[in-house]
C-alpha cells in the first residue's frame, strides 16, 4: 500500500468526527484512518483496558450471504471454510478462515447466522478478494451483497456493558459471540458481543449516514473515549489474536498458525462433514503430522521492544535464524515488550527459552503462553 | 540553546554539552518505552548513531550532535522511558557530552531558527 497518494485512500463515515477529535490520519488498507488521538496509543490502550473504547473499524468488509435458507446459505458457505456453518445457532457468530488448495490462509473473519441469513465481517485488506471468492464460489445460489451503506464501530472494554445498554438495553442480556438486531432510538444497529481486544465489547453496524450521531452518543458517556489503530494493534497483539497478513498469510495453514481450535470436529478428519474445504487435504495433513513451525507468544527480556522481521535464534551466539517474529512491540497493559512469532515445533513449548536479534545483540526471548493478558469476554 | 535538524537540542555549559530530545520530536515519536544511551566515557563521532530510542510506534536512532567523549548520561530516562514525553526539555536530557570538535556548533539553529524548521 505504499503507492497510495492520498486522494485515493476512501474516508469512512466517521472521518469528520476523527479530524474533530484530533485524530492522526494515516493511509490503511486503502482508507485514510486514525492512528491515535491527543490521548496517545499508551493512554488509549489502558483506558481501553479500564473503561471503554470506541473505535471505527468501517473499513472492514460487511457482507450478507443470503440464499433460500439458512441452511442453503451454510452448506454453501461450507465450501469455502473450515468451520461448522451448518451448527452454528440463530444469533451467533463464529471466528473463520478462507483457505486456498494449498491449505494456506486466505483471510480470517467472522460469520454469524442471523436467521434468514449470513452476516460476514472479514479484513479491510482483503475484502475485494473476498467478495470475488465468495461470488465465485457461491453465486447464483447464494447472493452476496456487500453492505456499503453502513459504519462498523467497536466498543471494548470492560465499561462497554453498561455504555451500549443505556442506549439499547438488550445489549446487557447478549453474551460472548453473540449477535442481535437492536433499535437504538429508531436506528437499526447490528450488534455482536464480541472484538479484536481481549476484552468484553461490542462491534456494531450501524446505517452510514446514522453513525456519527450514533457514535457522539456513545463518545458522550465518560467513560468512553475514541481510540485509535495504533492502539488497537497493541491491544489485539496482548490478546494473543492475529493480524492477517502478518501472523498468518497465504502461506500459513491452521495448525501452523495455531488456529486449530477454530475447525470444529464436524469438519474434521473423521467428522460427519469431514473436508470439502479447499486445502482440505493439506490442512488435515498437518494437524496429523504436525507443523514444523508453530505459532507462539514471545516474551523479550528487558524493556526493548522486538517488532515484526525480528529473527529468533536458539543459541545466544552463531547457529543460523530458527524462525522469526511476525507482530511485536510494547504492550502497555503487560508492561513490557510483548510478540507472536514462528518457532520450530519442538520449540514451542512455554517457557522455552530463545534469542532474538536486536541491532546486532542477541537478547534473551522466552516462548510464552497465548494471551499476554487474559481475556474478559461475557461468556 | 542551539537545535540540530535530527530534533536534538544542545545546552552549553562551561566545556560540557548537554543533550536531548525537541518537545516537537518526543510528540511526533509518541509514547518512548525504551532507551539505550552509550556508556559514560565512550569517544564518539558525529553523525554516530549512539542512542537508541523506541516508542511504542517505531524505533529511531539519535546522532551525536559533535565529536568528543560522553561523559555523563541520564539514567532515569533508561528507567522510565516515558519521563521523555513528560520533560523532554528538561529532566529528561539524554547525555553530556565533552566535544573535542566545538565548530559543528555554529551551523545549528538557534530556538527562532528551529522553530522556522519545524514550521
Amino acid at each position: 500500500m505504499s503507492d497510495e497518494t492520498t486522494s485515493e485512500l476512501k474516508k469512512t463515515p466517521l472521518f469528520a468526527l476523527h479530524e474533530e477529535l484530533g485524530g492522526k490520519m494515516v493511509p490503511f488498507a486503502g482508507y485514510l484512518m486514525p492512528v491515535q488521538y491527543p490521548m496517545g496509543i499508551m493512554g488509549e490502550h489502558k483506558h481501553t483496558r479500564a473503561m471503554a473504547g470506541l473505535f471505527d473499524v468501517s473499513h472492514m468488509g460487511q457482507v450478507i450471504l443470503k440464499a433460500d435458507s439458512y441452511r442453503a446459505v451454510a452448506e454453501a458457505f461450507e465450501a469455502l471454510v473450515p468451520m461448522d456453518v451448518l451448527g452454528l445457532k440463530e444469533g451467533r457468530q463464529r471466528y473463520g478462515l478462507f483457505t486456498n488448495d494449498q491449505g494456506g490462509i486466505e483471510d480470517d473473519l467472522m460469520f454469524a447466522n442471523r436467521g434468514d441469513h449470513l452476516f460476514v465481517v472479514v479484513n479491510a485488506a482483503c475484502k475485494e478478494a473476498d467478495i470475488a471468492r465468495m461470488k465465485a464460489a457461491l453465486e447464483p445460489a447464494v447472493t452476496v451483497t456487500p453492505v456499503t451503506d453502513r459504519a462498523l464501530l467497536a466498543l471494548q472494554g470492560p465499561a462497554a456493558e453498561a455504555v451500549l445498554s443505556s442506549i439499547v438495553p438488550a445489549a446487557a442480556a447478549m453474551t460472548f459471540m453473540d449477535v442481535a438486531t437492536l433499535n437504538a432510538d429508531g436506528v437499526e444497529l447490528w450488534v455482536s458481543r464480541s472484538g479484536y481486544t481481549g476484552e468484553d465489547g461490542y462491534e456494531i453496524s450501524v446505517p452510514a449516514d446514522k453513525a456519527e450521531a450514533f457514535a457522539r452518543r456513545l463518545l458522550a458517556h465518560a467513560d468512553v473515549e475514541p481510540i485509535g489503530l495504533g492502539a488497537r494493534d497493541s491491544l489485539r497483539l496482548e490478546g494473543g489474536l492475529c493480524l492477517y497478513g502478518h501472523d498468518i498469510d497465504a502461506e500459513t495453514r491452521p495448525a501452523a498458525a495455531s488456529l486449530t481450535w477454530a475447525i470444529q470436529k464436524v469438519r474434521r478428519a473423521g467428522g460427519d462433514r469431514e473436508g470439502g474445504f479447499p486445502g482440505a487435504a493439506a490442512v488435515f495433513a498437518e494437524m496429523a503430522d504436525g507443523p514444523s513451525q508453530r505459532r507462539v507468544g514471545l516474551k523479550p527480556e528487558g524493556r526493548a521492544p522486538m517488532r515484526e522481521g525480528v529473527e529468533l535464534f536458539a543459541e545466544a551466539e552463531g547457529g543460523v535464524a530458527i524462525g522469526k517474529i511476525t507482530s511485536g512491540g510494547f504492550g502497555p497493559t503487560v508492561g513490557g515488550p510483548v510478540a507472536m512469532g514462528y518457532v520450530p515445533a519442538d520449540m514451542a513449548a512455554p517457557g522455552t527459552q530463545i534469542f532474538g536479534e536486536l541491532r546486532g545483540k542477541r537478547v534473551p526471548v522466552t516462548v510464552a503462553s497465548l494471551p499476554f493478558v487474559a481475556a474478559n469476554f461475557k461468556r | 540553546m542551539k537545535y540540530t535538524e535530527e530534533h536534538e537540542w544542545l545546552q552549553a555549559e562551561g566545556e560540557i554539552i548537554t543533550v536531548g530530545i525537541t518537545a516537537h520530536a518526543a510528540e511526533q515519536l509518541g509514547d518512548v518505552v525504551f532507551v539505550e544511551l552509550p556508556e559514560v566515557g565512550t569517544e564518539v563521532t558525529k553523525d554516530e548513531e549512539i542512542v537508541v530510542i523506541e516508542s511504542v510506534k517505531a524505533a529511531s536512532d539519535i546522532l551525536s550532535p559533535l565529536d568528543g567523549e560522553i561523559v555523563e548520561i541520564n539514567e532515569a530516562i533508561v528507567d522510565e522511558p516515558g519521563k521523555v514525553n513528560e520533560d523532554p526539555e528538561g529532566g529528561a536530557w539524554f547525555f553530556k557530552i565533552k566535544p573535542s570538535d566545538l565548530s559543528p556548533m555554529d551551523d545549528y539553529m538557534d530556538e527562532a531558527g528551529y522553530k522556522a524548521f519545524i514550521g
